[in-house]
């Protein structure tokens, strides 16, 4: 296929010459997952961390509605806050319909369940190793949650990282609430979905190894870290 | 071991009077029953721990021992019986002014100095200059400040039981526990730790101490509890257990036979 | 120790980053944008890339382009999601008007569908001009043939050409006729992949870059005429739509000047799209 070798040959292009439109969509895309990853990791990481040492009547089926989530459909989302903040919708009047925001809003209704249910695991194992010890010691819950997260940081980095994979690779859900509109909403996955339709499978294929070679940078420089740090300061 | 450096840091420790009843060291056990899966684990235990000696509860495994700790610690609540401390119920309350030191130590993932500094920053008011300095005394106190920066799980296993009791310590106890805090560590270490124990008692802390040894029964107890089946079969001084003891467990136990 | 030191520093940073980027993020879109609700079909041919820096420029209105199948933009419209809408099937944008959710319509330009199949010709109707004795054929040799099926304005306009040429193709469903139920792109991708025949508009055609060995098979018939209308979505449905941007943008592309532009673009050295404003609408 001499589309494979086109594409490579093209992706190389666009990166080398700096292309400022490709450089506007990989920017957008990174703003709208990396702030929707933020947003779900603080509402994650405290929903894990509660499930993970909380009982109480119903946590059972909780955990099951939690870990079914996970698998979203990204369409669904997308569908669902397009009929929230449609002009129709009941939070119409926000004006966020086919805006970075919306796209922010669906990315983290799909990631969040994804971050609640693994550091819920994650935070459930440590918490099998320090529960004697805060009960012993009486450590209040908030102080409980706290140390468990912060002991659990590195873990729950690949945590962050499984969620950050998912939002930057979806397309389902930001083009229906972003719209693809260029210059405005036109992220690395929706311009893939374009360029695909407009018959030109070269390009969009390029985009696709660009976007590789992006979410490769953010695992590399992730797993540096957390390896050199594991090394250093945790056993 | 430099003893005078532990006794020193221990000053560090409120000297209290044995047998201040706020600190609420007189515990009273009554028809005590702890089951689990169909079995009776702790199965009637009657028992009186006063204020004053260190306490060493013997007996064989399985015979209850890290149970009715557990129980003393208000950690488990029991299926029928109960237990109270000045006659307040085992539980939130009276764990409050009580610290235990785990058979296998249970460490934060971070550094012999946080570790510390958790229980320090969770018990106590503190100014963070007096924190660090009561720090860097309760780790000289057992040979740690070297490995101050050190990941507490990286530590030899001595070196991590030293780390519990010390951070244990931290919270200014009434009542520590200890379930065979040197079963299998090396002899320095076993020195360290008792005699970080003792300073601690000297100080006024009630101990209540598990162990299969009888050397160290000798070196650091006063009184020993002795159970079998899930029973307490005599509380008596050490001298006279080492002597004479008087049920036929305790006496199958120290000349080395199995008891079944 | 080091790395100690460093993880706190690092999270901090990348906290800090990350809300710097959160809030440097437009809410909206600025006040002097319209949202076109329009089809793929004129977005993917590069038409709107032509037009709109011409009307930027000379208005300052920056037009933001949502471009889905002629049903889903109407459907959008209604919702109040878009200012202006730009489609191709004159009778669903007829009831959008009178339904009140649209102000006016009128005619901007038009093109022409054409249908394309591989090389090899299985049905035999190259060269045709009549597109009813080309569909009768194409069904009777059972060739396989790829619909949109979408209830895009393309898809609209294939199902009546079948009803025309007196054949009912759903019966056929999932055997010789298959509906993709997605954009004409994604459609023309499928009937590459499957040597199938399709109905497109003739400006994607041109425009798409993945045509294989396939050709235009039927093209010219009157019936195949493509006619494109758009509308002002009434303010008095939706108090939120930019009533004043959005009738600039109408008035602006039914000018001499629009049509000029709209005739002018060209790719691959064709005309894709003929300005004809000036015959209003219902």
């Amino acid at each position: 296929m001499q589309d494979f070798a086109e594409a490579f040959r093209l992706a190389f292009g666009l990166v080398g010459s700096a292309d400022p439109d490709l450089i506007e969509i990989v920017v957008l895309s990174l703003r709208v997952s990396f702030t929707a990853l933020l947003i779900s990791c603080a509402i994650g990481l405290t929903l894990g961390a509660f499930l993970a040492i909380a009982r109480f009547p119903g946590r059972g089926a909780l955990l099951v509605l939690v870990n079914a989530l996970m698998g979203l459909p990204p369409v669904v989302v997308g569908l669902f806050v397009y009929m929230m903040l449609s002009r129709a919708g009941p939070l119409g009047v926000m004006q966020l319909l086919y805006t970075p925001t919306a796209m922010i809003i669906a990315q983290t209704i799909l990631i969040t369940p994804i971050i609640a249910a693994l550091s819920r695991q994650v935070i459930e194992d440590l918490n099998g190793e320090y529960a004697d010890f805060f009960r012993s010691v009486s450590v209040p819950m908030a102080d409980r949650l706290w140390a468990l997260l912060w002991d659990a940081r590195f873990s729950l980095l690949t945590v962050a990282l499984a969620g950050f994979g998912r939002a930057v690779a979806e397309v389902g859900a930001v083009m229906i609430v972003g719209g693809n509109i260029d210059h405005l909403t036109r992220v690395m996955t929706t311009a893939i979905a374009l360029e695909t339709s407009k018959g030109d499978l070269a390009l969009a294929l390029a985009l696709g190894i660009i976007l590789l070679g992006i979410a490769l940078a953010v695992n590399a420089a992730v797993m540096g870290l957390k390896t050199q740090a594991v090394r250093h300061a945790y056993a | 071991m430099r003893m005078h450096d532990a006794a020193e840091a221990l000053s560090l420790v409120r000297p209290r009077p044995a047998g201040d009843a706020d600190n609420l060291q007189t515990a009273d056990v009554k028809g005590l029953v702890f089951q689990a899966g169909g079995r009776r684990l702790i199965d009637g235990v009657d028992l009186t721990i006063n204020p004053g000696p260190i306490t060493m509860i013997m007996g064989p495994n399985g015979a209850g021992k890290s149970l009715l700790l557990r129980l003393l610690h208000g950690l488990l609540t029991p299926t029928s019986g109960s237990v109270s401390w000045n006659g307040e119920k085992a539980g939130d309350g009276t764990r409050k002014r009580q610290a235990m030191v785990f058979q296998k130590p249970v460490l934060l993932r971070r550094s012999v100095a946080a570790n510390v500094d958790f229980v320090l920053k969770l018990k106590n008011g503190r100014n963070r200059t007096e924190r660090i300095e009561r720090r860097n005394a309760l780790l000289h106190s057992v040979g740690l400040s070297d490995h101050a920066k050190q990941p507490a799980r990286l530590l030899s296993g001595g070196e991590q039981q030293r780390l519990a009791l010390i951070r244990a310590l931290a919270s200014e106890p009434g009542v520590l526990f200890l379930d065979e805090p040197t079963a299998s560590l090396d002899p320095a270490s076993v020195l360290m730790i008792e005699n970080a124990v003792s300073e601690a008692h000297l100080k006024g802390v009630k101990i209540i101490f598990i162990t299969h040894d009888i050397g160290q029964v000798k070196r650091l107890g006063d009184e020993v509890v002795f159970m079998a089946k899930g029973r307490v079969t005599e509380q008596t001084s050490v001298p006279a257990f080492v002597s004479a003891p008087r049920s036929k467990e305790a006496d199958a136990y120290l000349n080395g036979r199995l008891v079944i | 120790m080091k790395m100690k030191r460093i993880f706190p520093l690092a999270l901090a940073a990348a906290l800090a980053g990350g809300l710097t980027l959160a809030l440097s993020l437009p809410a909206q879109a600025d006040d002097t944008s319209i949202i076109l609700q329009s089809t793929t079909s004129t977005a993917n041919s590069g038409l709107y890339d032509h037009l709109l820096p011409k009307f930027s420029e000379k208005t300052g209105i920056t037009v933001n382009v949502v471009a889905v199948g002629t049903g889903q933009a109407i459907k959008n419209a209604q919702n109040g999601d878009g200012d202006v809408l730009l489609v191709h099937a004159k009778p669903a944008e007829e009831r959008f008007v009178a339904d009140g959710f649209g102000v006016k319509r009128f005619d901007v330009m038009y093109n022409d569908f054409i249908i394309v199949g591989p090389a090899s010709d299985p049905a035999g109707i190259a060269g045709k001009s009549d597109v009813a004795t080309a569909l009768k054929a194409i069904a009777e040799s059972q060739a396989v043939f790829t619909s949109r099926g979408d209830d895009s304005g393309t898809h609209k306009k294939e199902k009546a050409l079948w009803t025309a040429a007196g054949v009912d193709p759903s019966e056929a469903s999932g055997t010789w006729y298959r509906e993709t139920g997605s954009g004409m792109g994604a459609t023309l991708n499928a009937a590459v992949g499957m040597d199938a025949y399709a109905l497109t508009d003739r400006g994607t055609w041109i425009a798409f870059k993945n045509k294989g060995d396939f050709k235009i098979v039927v093209e010219g018939d009157e019936a195949l005429f493509n006619q494109y209308g758009v509308i002002l979505v009434n303010p008095e449905k939706h108090a939120h739509v930019k009533a004043e941007e959005g009738q600039a943008f109408i008035d602006w592309i039914l000018s001499a000047e629009g049509q000029q532009a709209i005739a002018e673009y060209k790719l691959d050295g064709q005309q894709l799209f003929f300005p004809n404003a000036g015959k209003e609408g219902s």
